[in-house]
């Protein structure tokens, strides 16, 4: 379980639908908890490091601004708890590639930006075994 | 040399909960493997085959990436820093790019992918670091022979199909008769007379339609177990007798295959892993063979229904383990197994450097005859003595016919007493063949005397043993024992 308030995922979809028809990507910083849980205290966006033109299907975040994240959680005593990524025009389900690129702990969100307007938001947790993602569910402080 | 590893958050669950480990190493990937050599998990989410780091996973030495250094052979100092990093990357993809990631760093040949179909049915394996994706790969690459589809090979072959084996083969010559049910579960009711290959095949891979089964209706024997076992990678022996059992061994030696070898008798179990190339083989643990008659067979000492079943399924276990190349396989160990008393021992074995097959000087290069070895082949001329050959046999049907004529015959059952409550003979008296030298004298030599047993074995060895003892009276065998009284006279006399 993942715990974010409305402002972060407010922003979270904004950012999607301000890169729309591009993907967008962030990291999710705050601190794990008991039983799995994770609480998002700070959204961390991330511009995407491809192309131009490959923008439209993929995103890539570069391993240094990935460690600059992990740093700036660090030195706040805080650790990368998950990433977010957009699926421009996709549902909001990670894809065959989502699953060669993740790793088990992490939360995924996935948000779908349809048309230049967010919709669906989905969290995802990779399988340990790296067969699949598990749907995870996201908390929201203000209807909690 | 001590260099430390940052852990990334996600990962330190598998590195017991630190952030940091010091581990010694000269290289990025001599320290890596440090790190992973005690946990399978960590390395599977580090590494998509033995040497090559997944493309998403970048690694740092203080603050150089190794990718422009010299990769994993990137050398390593004192007081260094290595840093593990995921890029991140998703999004819709195409298949070929996926497969093309895949393969990237391969060098061996890569394992076959899993359906959707297949990861859902093999998911209780692939949650399991010690199997995972990688190890259901193996496992569906992997090659078994399965010598036999009857006690052992029934829980071994459905356990095996269950698990995913992707290619297994089995030898087998024999129908299903309805007293293999009791034990033989791969096979039904309604498979009674057709060949266990047969029904095997139906059932295996109803259990499994995503594997290959390959059938051989033939007898395993020294013309062609070496051609047969070349295309496996493992061989499974769930053989009954002696000289197969030889053979079996002797070819897997030969052809440099592991044997996985279970037993069984009554209520005892045996099982190991022979494995030449690394520790003992079935001949350094038997050089020879019982004498013939010795141990008797399952046929003749019965089992325990459930019994192979258990060493099935420890061969089983055996297989799979040497399929994914973890765990503490039986090599070097004979297991040993009593069902009535509950208990499992274990005895350490030795390879043996005398011994003529795997020893330092093999005598044996070449797969020889195996009933001769193992004493069961009759030498011509020589070896029989002239009561053997001289011993005088009765047909079913004729011993009804004498029966009714006159009453001057007697009938001897040497059979065990529990078989007696199973089916006798109305005219019959019991005596044990264990029993039959020392109770002589309750046999009157004066009377003609029919020996009978369940089949005609051991009443000719009690035959022979009451001849050599002494005895005078006329002694004849009922061919078929009591059998083929069922069969020929009274079909009410059960068969068992």
């Amino acid at each position: 379980m993942i715990a974010l308030n409305e402002q972060q995922l407010k922003d979270i979809r904004r950012h999607g639908e301000r890169d729309y028809p591009h993907e967008c990507c962030g990291l999710m910083i705050g601190r794990f908890g008991l039983e799995g849980r994770k609480e998002v205290t700070e959204i961390y966006p991330i511009s995407n490091a491809r192309e131009e033109e490959a923008k439209r299907n993929r995103f890539l975040i570069r391993p240094e601004e990935l460690m600059r994240g992990e740093r700036y959680a660090r030195e706040r005593g805080l650790d990368v708890v998950g990433f977010y990524h957009s699926h421009p025009d996709h549902p909001a389900e990670p894809s065959t590639y989502d699953l060669e690129h993740a790793w088990p702990t992490y939360s995924y969100i996935i948000v779908s930006v349809r048309e230049g307007r967010a919709t669906d938001l989905l969290s995802w947790e990779m399988e340990a075994d790296r067969s699949k993602f598990n749907p995870e569910q996201i908390q929201s402080e203000d209807n909690s | 040399m001590p260099v430390k590893i940052l852990i990334p958050t996600a990962l330190r669950q598998y590195a017991g909960g630190k952030s940091e480990v010091e581990v010694e190493g000269q290289t990025v990937g001599d320290a890596l493997d440090r790190l992973t050599s005690a946990n399978a998990d960590l390395r599977k989410h580090l590494y998509s085959d033995e040497r090559s780091l997944r493309n998403f996973v970048n690694v740092y030495v203080n603050d150089e990436d190794i990718r422009y250094a010299e990769r994993l052979e990137t050398p390593v100092k004192d007081g260094d820093t290595v840093t593990i990093v995921p890029s991140i990357a998703g999004g819709a993809t195409t298949e070929e790019e996926v497969a093309a990631a895949g393969k990237s760093g391969a060098g061996t040949p890569p394992l076959p992918a899993l359906s959707n179909e297949e990861i859902a049915r093999y998911s209780r394996h692939l949650i399991m670091p010690e199997v995972g994706m990688e190890g259901q790969r193996r496992l569906k690459a992997a090659r078994v022979l399965m010598i036999g589809t009857g006690g052992l090979g029934a829980p071994l072959g459905m356990y095996l199909a269950a698990a995913g084996v992707g290619h297994l083969g089995i030898v087998d010559f024999d129908v299903v008769d309805e007293s293999n049910l009791q034990r033989q579960i791969v096979h039904g009711t309604r498979d009674i007379g057709r060949p266990k290959i047969e029904s095997a095949r139906d059932r295996l891979q109803d259990i499994n339609p995503h594997i290959q089964i390959e059938t051989y209706e033939t007898r395993l024997t020294s013309q062609n177990a070496l051609e047969l076992f070349r295309d496996y990678d493992i061989v499974v022996d769930g053989t009954d007798n002696f000289p197969t059992r030889y053979l079996v061994n002797d070819a897997c030696v030969l052809t440099g295959k592991p044997n996985v070898y279970g037993s069984i008798f009554r209520f005892e179990g045996q099982a190991s892993v022979f494995w030449a190339a690394r520790g003992a083989c079935y001949r350094c643990l038997y050089p020879e063979p019982p004498p013939p008659g010795l141990v008797p067979s399952c046929a003749e000492g019965g089992v325990l229904g459930v019994l192979p079943g258990i060493i099935g399924a420890i061969q089983t276990n055996e297989t799979l383990k040497l399929i994914l190349g973890g765990g503490e396989p039986l090599i070097n160990r004979l297991l040993l197994f009593d069902a009535w008393k509950m208990r499992f021992r274990e005895l350490k074995l030795r390879k043996n450097p005398d011994c003529p097959i795997c020893g330092e000087k093999p005598t044996i290069k070449e797969l020889i005859d195996y009933e001769e070895f193992c004493g069961l082949r009759p030498q011509p001329a020589a070896g029989q003595t002239k009561e053997e050959q001289a011993m005088e046999e009765i047909t079913a049907t004729e011993l009804k016919q004498r029966l009714e004529r006159d009453d001057s015959i007697q009938v001897i059952d040497v059979r065990e007493p529990h078989e007696y409550q199973i089916a006798h003979l109305e005219q019959s008296r019991l005596i044990p063949l264990a029993q039959v030298v020392n109770r002589m004298n309750e046999i009157d030599p004066n009377r003609e005397t029919v020996v009978h047993c369940k089949a005609g074995g051991r009443s000719a060895q009690a035959i022979q043993a009451l001849k050599r003892a002494g005895f005078t009276g006329r002694l004849i065998n009922l061919k078929g024992g009591i059998t083929a009284w069922s069969n020929e006279v009274d079909p009410k006399v059960p068969k068992y």
